[in-house]
């Protein structure tokens, strides 16, 4: 299926990038500035080489293998795809067009069985639109509409392939601050005792499956809701917790007391940085808003553009989500890192580094949900995500000229640039518009 | 300027036209409900006694500024300028001069800007701070009075909560210096907005924006016809909105005509109505439409329902595709304040791109920024930097400075306020920003912002840093945001 997609995508692929490598080829990206993902501060001057699909070497005096498809990337910057966590990418076409929105489903009996890998689909206009702007994999999140268990989410690519799907059933996810309140009847604490009575009947699922009711009409926990329930117990999936407060935050981190063997990940933690060395001692990964600083709710009083900065000072794991980055799209996570580095410039604030700053976007999310040996970095074996920009990646004025998803290279066309290039003039020609296309 | 049928030359259409023009030089509205004309001596009419048109006055003063003089920085004077090694005087809560090698006048403060920028403070054209203020519990929900699909009678300003933390963080992060609060949507003709300068009050009027015209803000396309198409009420569709304005408008002109008689010749009063009252100030030209479309067909049709009954429509707002239309709206003269890249949330916003500013541009038509978001607000300038950006990759190389137009002066001429703000002109008031770098780098903040020449934010002087009612004595107070 992957193979004979390949030719196509190829194909596709020729209008970017002249010679066109298949994944099997090796290509050395040579002469630019290097951004691994992983940390460490951009290298000037650094080779990236790629061969069937996967990250050979990338860095300072790494050789060109003999044979290699050679790219001059003096002047530009070969980085790591950003990888968009928490995003409804794929799931939606429009997200006020219901009809076309896959990511919640209120009315469903079904709560954490729901599973968005069955949904995504790789065509969706926005999986295009995105990938021009630099992302390469997305961390795909359920919407919690029905109650206060969203579901499960997947990871996938935003390869121009039939194959979308890097992990599914990545991560269960959960709301227990307000939403979750909201979700679970009106409380907090109806939120949790919904949890804990759903972990309680997973457990007995697991005890006794034959036994275990789960398809009676009153049934507040379904079988398949059960046996997803199981995977978080057992630690098998991370169980992602959507929580602002410092108090809920400090809740979730005791719930390892009654289950110690969840897999817990923060998700929003605005007022993280309160309760920063909690996090850091309980080793919980945070993926964070980077930009919420208004008291947007009772739980966000104490929100800051340095929450980020904070925890990570304390040591804290934490990167950024994009929540699909509202409605400019999830390309604008990079904006969103860059302003964390902006801000070590204001006096009294905490930002990132560059090098943080970069991976609280790629290799941070992958690492949040276990993946960073797989994907979100350029270091060896990593899968071939790599973008080619024209400058500095966090900065506005850049943008990319290429694009690698598993060592494929991407089209560099969407949607959106055929709108723009139909309307660069506005006036019409001899012909309606209709009849204009490139 | 084409003429359809339905603009049969009415008499309102005249006097709208010619009052337009006065408007948009600032002056136009009647200051107090005292100025009346001169009765008819030789009369028994009673003489006419004017409704008064500024019933919730302004009470904004400038606060206290030393002369400043800002010296060897990048200047973007916001009309198109761009001076390096620049400076920028001010005193007494105006510009006094803009140039090259100033003098510091006896006693002024003298700021050496080595490697920053000073820009006009920014104008953002579409908020709704303070009537969405934060933390938005459904207590704090008072921007859309959407109870009927016309509530022309309603003003944004009567909701605006002073003390929203929203006003502080467009100050520190954005260097938003103005702003126009706008009702929501949800409703064709949605009310009255109102222009604010950025400082805090205890009051509404405190923050009011001295001598700015009204705006209308109305809408078309998707809200309104959901809103109320929901309920099974008109709106239920496109031709539906239009159905309910062409009504509107058609009352609004008989109201119009009615009370243009009396206060002419006396006699009588004819009956008040508070929406009315509105809408005839748009057909007289005082106040500007400010008006929320999408798509460019429903734009199209919007500026030839305005040529019909003799209004003019200052600004489409959200515009996503104004760049389909962009000579249309460079003929018609009305603005496009529109996102950076916000696309394909909703249907009508499927076709977004990120080169729509560029366009309008591109083809003479007006255009600005907006933010229509409390977050958005505070990286206004990186909205245009994106805008930039998509521009120079689709060909179309705007230089930095003539792009501040559409954060200053581009959305202070669509407020009617150009005269007093939106650039470094000398006379105009000192809203001035101090960048700690290029403000189109997302590594650069706002350093110091004056309005009216005083110093109302400082990144180095945590006493400069605006906490709002709401935050005092809660986690945060007084925090870097």
């Amino acid at each position: 299926m992957k193979r004979a997609l390949l030719l196509i995508a190829t194909m596709l692929a020729t209008a970017s990038v002249t010679a066109t490598p298949g994944a099997a080829q090796t290509v050395a990206i040579t002469g630019g500035t290097v951004a691994i993902g992983d940390g460490s501060a951009p290298i000037e001057g650094g080779t990236v080489v790629i061969a069937n699909g996967r990250v050979v070497a990338a860095g300072r005096g790494v050789g060109v293998p003999a044979g290699a498809q050679v790219i001059d990337a003096t002047g530009k910057w070969v980085a790591a795809g950003v990888v968009s966590a928490i995003t409804a990418l794929s799931l939606v076409d429009a997200e006020g067009v219901s009809e076309s929105n896959d990511a919640g489903a209120r009315n469903s009996p079904f709560k954490a069985a729901i599973d968005v890998a069955d949904a995504i689909n790789p065509a969706g206009v926005k999986v295009a639109n995105e990938r021009l702007g630099g992302i390469t994999r997305a961390i795909v999140a359920p919407d919690a509409a029905g109650s206060i268990f969203a579901g499960q989410g997947a990871v996938i690519d935003l390869g121009q392939d039939a194959s979308p799907i890097t992990r599914a059933r990545a991560f269960q996810f959960v709301e227990l601050g307000e939403a979750g309140g909201r979700l679970a009847g009106g409380s907090r604490p109806a939120a949790y005792a919904t949890l804990r009575d759903a972990f309680q009947q997973a457990q007995d699922y697991r005890r006794n499956p034959a036994g275990f009711d789960g398809r009676s009409r009153d049934a507040l926990v379904t079988r398949a809701d059960a046996a997803a329930l199981v995977k978080v117990l057992d630690g098998q999936m991370p169980l992602f917790v959507h929580v602002d407060r410092a108090s809920d935050i400090r809740q979730v981190l005791s719930l390892p007391r009654d289950y110690p063997r969840l897999k817990l990940v923060l998700i929003g933690a605005t007022e993280g940085w309160l309760v920063a060395k909690e996090i850091a001692a309980a080793r919980v990964p945070v993926i964070a808003a980077a930009l919420a600083d208004l008291p947007a709710s009772f739980e966000n009083l104490a929100a800051t553009e340095s929450n980020v900065g904070r925890m990570r000072a304390a040591g804290v794991q934490v990167s950024l989500m994009s929540g699909g980055g509202a409605q400019a799209g999830d390309h604008v996570l990079r904006q969103y890192a860059g302003n964390l580095v902006a801000i070590t410039r204001v006096p009294g604030a905490t930002g990132l580094d560059w090098g943080q700053a970069f991976a609280s976007i790629t290799s941070g999310p992958a690492a949040a949900i276990g993946m960073d040996g797989e994907i979100g970095s350029l270091r060896p074996g990593r899968r071939a995500d790599v973008v080619l920009w024209d400058g500095d990646p966090l900065e506005l004025s850049s943008a990319p000229v290429a694009i690698w998803i598993d060592g494929q290279p991407q089209p560099m066309q969407s949607r959106q640039t055929k709108l723009r290039d139909r309307y660069l003039t506005p006036t019409e020609g001899a012909l309606p518009k209709a009849y204009e296309r490139r | 300027m084409k003429l359809g049928r339905g603009a049969r030359a009415l008499v309102s259409i005249m006097v709208a036209t010619t009052a337009l023009s006065a408007c948009t030089d600032g002056g136009g509205r009647p200051r107090s409900a005292s100025a009346r004309p001169a009765g008819d001596g030789g009369s028994d009419k009673a003489a006419p006694v004017r409704y008064a048109r500024d019933p919730y006055p302004s009470t904004y003063h400038a606060y206290p500024g030393v002369p400043t003089l800002l010296r060897n920085v990048t200047v973007f004077d916001g009309e198109g300028r761009r001076i390096d090694g620049g400076s920028v005087l001010f005193a007494d809560g105006k510009v006094v001069a803009v140039g090259t090698a100033l003098e510091a006048p006896a006693g002024a403060q003298v700021i050496d800007g080595q490697g920053k920028f000073v820009t006009p403070g920014i104008v953002d054209i579409h908020s709704h701070l303070g009537d969405y203020p934060t933390p938005s519990v459904q207590a704090h929900s008072d921007g859309n009075e959407a109870t009927a699909p016309v509530t022309a009678d309603v003003w944004a300003e009567h909701s605006v909560w002073p003390q929203d933390p929203g006003f502080g963080r467009a100050l520190a992060n954005g260097g938003v210096t103005t702003l126009q609060i706008l009702p929501g949507s949800a409703n064709l003709m949605g009310g009255r907005s109102v222009v604010l300068k950025n400082v805090y009050g205890r009051t509404m009027q405190a923050m009011k924006f001295p001598g700015a015209p009204y705006g209308l803000k109305m809408a078309c396309g998707e809200n309104p016809k959901r809103v109320y198409g929901s309920r099974n009420q008109k709106p239920s569709t496109r031709m539906g909105n239009v159905a309910v304005d062409r009504q509107t408008w058609a009352r609004a002109a008989a109201y119009k005509r009615k009370w243009d008689k009396y206060e002419k010749d006396g006699g009588e009063p004819p009956e008040r109505d508070i929406a009315m009252d509105t809408l005839r100030g748009v057909l007289s030209g005082e106040i500007l439409v400010q008006n929320h479309c999408y798509r460019a067909d429903e734009m199209a049709i919007v500026l030839d329902m305005a040529k019909e009954f003799g209004y003019h429509v200052t600004a489409f707002h959200h515009a996503v595709e104004a760049y389909k239309i962009a000579d249309l709206l460079k003929a018609n003269g009305t603005c496009a304040a529109v996102w950076a890249d916000w696309y394909g949330f909703k249907m009508e916003s499927y076709d977004g791109i990120g080169e729509n500013l560029a366009i309008l541009e591109k083809s003479g038509a007006c255009a600005t920024i907006h933010s229509d978001d409390e977050n958005g607000i505070q990286r206004l300038n990186q909205e245009v930097a994106k805008v930039l950006s998509s521009a120079h990759h689709a060909g179309i190389d705007i230089a930095p400075e003539v792009a501040w137009k559409w954060l200053s002066l581009g959305p202070a001429k669509a407020l009617g306020i150009d005269a007093q703000t939106g650039s470094l002109r000398p006379g105009k008031m000192a809203d001035v920003v101090l960048w700690n770098g290029n403000p189109f780098s997302v590594y650069t903040r706002p350093e110091k912002v004056w309005i009216d020449g005083a110093l109302l934010y400082d990144a180095d002087n945590p006493r400069l840093r605006p906490v709002s009612d709401f935050e005092l004595g809660q986690p945060g107070e007084g925090d870097v945001k």
